[in-house]
């Protein structure tokens, strides 16, 4: 989880600078979305089982999960909006503040830590220009976090970019994915 | 075939016969290559006939705690309430990369063990829950599903026999934990993925209540095989002297090793010949030191000690270990033993649900000292407080993630305790902040007087 009271802590990305900015909110599930809503809703025996894609639902949407949306959230789904944030805080995944438009996560566990996965790490933060763990870079385009194993250890280092998984990176390959990018 | 290479010759590829060929992955595909013979055939079975062949078969889950999958399945009987299956395809643990192979290559063969199993325990719905990050596995199953629906193999009327099957896609959203059985059952409700405590057990009241079955995705891409080629098939791969290992185990291998992958044996495999011979050993010029075999949370092996071991659930006991999830991780003369546990210790405090104070405060404390003894300012005494942390916090929560992060940190000190010696610093004692020497932790009677 993301928020643990854990001394230990974790890589979390940081709230940008200027708090976010206050523009009417818009509704996410108007339309077709509260048509794929209601579709998935259907597959459980209980609404509140529809609570996690919904959210995956809002964050393809919109980025993120900003308080309104989970106030939004809630509602569609006969929640309170303190519930619906208690597990939105649970869930390492759903971004509570904007990030950048490549959201880049290096697993650096120890199977890919022994492969040289800091080194990875390191490099990214140097050529997005990020300069630091969960920081978004000032053009917006990224953010960099360490990740805990992503299921991919055999092809260390691997490099979630948004839902893409890179295998196999080294730090010489990170400029090329850069620039591979949208 | 095999992925990312060939097979060896000495594997056994059975799952992993479809690895890396494409053709497998689409419905007609996996019809060519015999796939849902076997759902067809379970389908003209008594669930209690599938079950006995599943439970004659020997197949234990292949998840983490090698559970018997047929007496698991037995718990399941036609009271006619509502049952459920759910797929635990959240694989995370450190190591551990099978089940996304598995979904990625063949997903036909996921569903087709799913529906399967659903029969068997009298249940019309299954979920497979994947875990947030598998993207592309996330795509296969869902195209695998919506595939088999179309083609009626799942639906209200199953292969058209009047057989309700229907299987439902759900998508984590990145915590470890909910790998736990009763945490996953949590996540899907949409809930905190806290474990629940046991009993009662998932057969009696799993989702929402209702007699629920857990299987691991390997399980149940296992059992149509069963079903099709028969309990004694299975029973043959083996070691003939252990009869409570059974059938061939997906192996990920991973770390300081020449050729990472996955790797499908037979049960009973010598653990030598596997490491050097069909993983290729350790990268030039270095020597392997270490290796974790099933996973980050079992016991640490040393060198020598993988050689001896036999690779089954039996033979990694008496070596010292366990088979775990099959995630095999590899440490060379290069690696620092004390870095790489408190890596792993750092695994767990970030993923600690926070429920337990001995899991949520130990993982904490456990990687604060590792860590400061890795930046070399340990003290003699920070040993013997790692080894009571971790006694507190074995045996004593509610899942077993809490003793999950002990076992490194014990065995790492028990066979490594040269390194983290080498990196305490003998001058210094640990003092509060009046300058008094720290107490001894509770429970700890044999310390040695540290100078001030
Ligand atoms: C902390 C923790 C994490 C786990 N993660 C997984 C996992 O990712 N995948 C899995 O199949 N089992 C995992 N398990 C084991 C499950 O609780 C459960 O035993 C298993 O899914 C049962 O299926 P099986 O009998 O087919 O192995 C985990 C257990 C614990 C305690
Ligand atoms: S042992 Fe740890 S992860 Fe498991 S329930 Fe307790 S706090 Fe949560
Ligand atoms: S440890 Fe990096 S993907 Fe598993």
């Amino acid at each position: 989880m993301s928020h643990g009271p854990s001394a230990a802590g974790g890589a979390l990305v940081r709230a940008p600078e200027h708090a976010h900015a206050h523009e009417p909110y818009e509704p996410v599930f108007v339309g077709a979305m509260k048509q794929q809503l209601d579709e998935t809703v259907a597959k459980y025996p209980a609404k509140m089982a529809a609570l996690l894609p919904a959210l995956w639902m809002v964050q393809e949407s919109r980025g993120w999960v900003s308080d309104e949306a989970m106030a939004e959230v809630a509602e569609q789904l006969e929640l309170t909006p303190a519930y619906v944030k208690g597990v939105v805080t649970f869930y390492t995944m759903y971004h509570q503040h904007p990030v950048g438009r490549h959201f880049i996560q290096v697993c650096t566990t120890t199977p890919c830590n022994v492969c040289g996965a800091e080194d990875v790490v390191k490099a990214f933060l140097e050529e997005t220009g990020c300069g630091e763990l969960g920081v978004t870079s000032s053009d917006g385009k990224f953010t960099v976090i360490e990740v805990e194993c992503l299921g991919a250890c055999g092809f260390a280092t691997p490099v979630q970019i948004n839902l893409d998984v890179h295998e196999s990176v080294t730090p010489e390959r990170v400029p090329r994915i850069l620039a591979a990018l949208p | 075939m095999g992925y990312p290479h060939p097979s060896h010759p000495r594997e056994t590829p059975v799952l992993s016969k479809y690895f890396g060929d494409a053709e497998a992955r689409t419905l007609a595909g996996w019809r060519a290559r015999g796939g849902y013979e076997a759902l067809e055939k379970a389908l003209g079975m008594d669930p209690v006939d599938v079950q006995n062949v599943v439970k004659d078969s020997g197949l234990r889950g292949r998840g983490g705690a090698g559970f018997p999958t047929g007496l698991k399945w037995s718990f399941m009987k036609p009271d006619g309430k509502q049952h459920y299956i759910l797929c635990n395809a959240d694989e995370s643990e450190p190591g551990t990369f099978k089940d996304r192979e598995i979904m990625r290559w063949t997903p036909h063969g996921l569903v087709e063990g799913v529906a399967l199993a659903a029969h068997a325990i009298y249940a019309d719905t299954a979920y497979i829950y994947i875990r947030g990050e598998f993207t592309e596995p996330y795509e296969r199953v869902t195209a695998a599903v919506r595939e088999a629906t179309a083609a009626g193999i799942l639906g209200d009327n199953a292969m058209g026999t009047g057989r309700k099957l229907v299987v439902h896609v759900h998508k984590g959203a990145g915590a470890y934990i909910c790998g736990e059985e009763t945490a996953l059952m949590n996540s899907l409700e949409g809930k905190r993925g806290n474990p629940r405590i046991k009993p009662p057990f998932p057969a009696v009241a799993g989702l929402w209540a209702k007699p629920t079955t857990i299987n691991n995705v390997e399980t149940l891409t296992a059992a149509p095989y069963i079903v099709k080629n028969g309990a004694d098939w299975y029973k043959a791969f083996g070691r003939p002297d252990n009869p409570k290992s059974t059938g061939t185990k997906l192996f990920s291998v991973c770390g300081n090793i020449a050729r990472p992958g996955n790797y499908e044996v037979a049960m009973g495999f010598p653990f030598k010949d596997f490491l050097w011979e069909l993983c290729g050993g350790p990268l030039p010029g270095r020597a392997i030191k270490a290796c974790i075999p099933g996973g980050s949370s079992v016991p640490i092996l040393t060198a020598e000690e993988c050689e001896t071991a036999i690779m089954d659930y039996e033979g990694f006991v008496a070596a010292g270990t366990m088979l775990g999830s099959g995630g095999v991780i590899v440490f060379d003369d290069q690696q620092c033993m004390v870095r790489q546990i408190a890596r792993l210790a750092r695994f767990y405090a970030h993923e600690s649900c926070a429920q337990c104070s001995q899991c949520r405060e130990g993982t904490a404390w456990t990687t604060k000292i590792l860590e400061r003894i890795r930046d070399g300012e340990g003290v003699a005494q920070d040993l013997d407080t790692l080894l009571a942390i971790a006694d507190g916090m074995t045996g004593k929560t509610i899942c077993v993630l809490s003793d999950s992060c002990a076992t490194p940190v014990v065995s790492g000190l028990k066979k490594f305790r040269h390194e983290f010696e080498a990196k305490i610093r003998p001058d210094r004692a640990r003092v509060t902040m009046q300058g008094i020497p720290v107490l001894p932790p509770l429970g700890v009677t044999a310390l040695k007087p540290v100078a001030a």
